[in-house]
């Protein structure tokens, strides 16, 4: 098994991961990657702030239902018009 | 030919959440923002011929939700019956100029405040509007919505790894817009 991984690889698992889709062998191999890679490191620091911001309870989002609620009030004044 | 087209029936797929944030950030209270924004799509509807095509549909659109929100602090403010700030004119001849002339013109925004007050949903959702459309909306169901990759793979047609580059190239996109407008 293939244990030292290239940079592009590393951060196809460093993406999964912010998804917690990255599985245990992938995860050891990041950081063991991250260890002599500083390009990687980099990258994962910035991906990891990017999440964090997403995630945080400042972001607001419309839920499905209230688009259609609104997107079916928009389409009754189109068609009135 | 105006360089900026009007499409109401894709404003609240692309420009919703934006609004939705922006909002909030300024009468923190879900349903009152909701509300807001809904009555800006409308007045939008309504004033569709107005729209001269010189700036972005979504900048037309953030222009008639800043009156809406000026209008819903001056109801709030005149149920309380005491709002109302006199001001006595220094002369006979200024009575009668609005105070709302006097005050600092909202739409001139200069670069400074705007970088002080652009609120982090903002941020997000301006720098998501940069991204190409596709990526845009596959990065927000993977991120936002938490839609299963499977899921957003067989809507869009396309296989894990291609997949897995599309948000590649969004993730990175995105952090370095973030870069500059927020961290």
């Amino acid at each position: 098994m293939k244990v030292k991984l290239k940079c592009r690889d590393a951060e196809h698992i460093c993406d999964k991961n912010q998804y917690k889709e990255a599985g245990f062998w992938e995860k050891m191999k990041l950081t063991l990657h991250m260890a002599y890679c500083r390009a990687c490191r980099k990258y994962t620091i910035k991906n990891t702030k990017l999440t964090q911001a997403i995630q945080s309870p400042e972001v607001q989002t419309v839920s499905h239902s209230e688009k259609e609620a609104l997107k079916k009030k928009l389409e009754q004044q189109l068609s009135q018009q | 030919m105006p360089a900026n087209t009007i499409d109401p029936t894709k404003w609240v797929d692309s420009y919703s959440d934006y609004l939705f944030n922006y909002t909030i950030s300024r009468v923190n209270d879900r349903d009152m923002a909701q509300d807001l924004i809904s009555e800006t799509f409308l007045a939008g509807l309504k004033s569709m011929k107005n729209f001269k095509g010189e700036a972005s549909e979504r900048t037309w659109l953030i222009a008639i939700l800043k009156r809406k929100i000026i209008d819903h602090y001056r109801k709030s403010n005149s149920k309380k019956g005491k709002a109302e700030v006199h001001i006595n004119y220094k002369d006979d001849e200024s009575e009668g100029d609005w105070l709302e002339e006097r005050v600092a013109d909202p739409f001139d925004k200069t670069a400074e405040d705007h970088i002080e007050n652009e609120e982090l949903g903002e941020a997000i959702y301006t720098c998501l509007s940069k991204l190409p459309e596709k990526q845009a909306r596959i990065f927000k169901m993977k991120t936002i919505d938490h839609f299963d990759t499977e899921a957003i793979c067989n809507e869009f047609d396309i296989t894990p790894s291609n997949f897995w580059v599309i948000i590649h190239r969004a993730r990175t996109a995105m952090a370095s817009c973030m870069e500059k407008k927020w961290f």
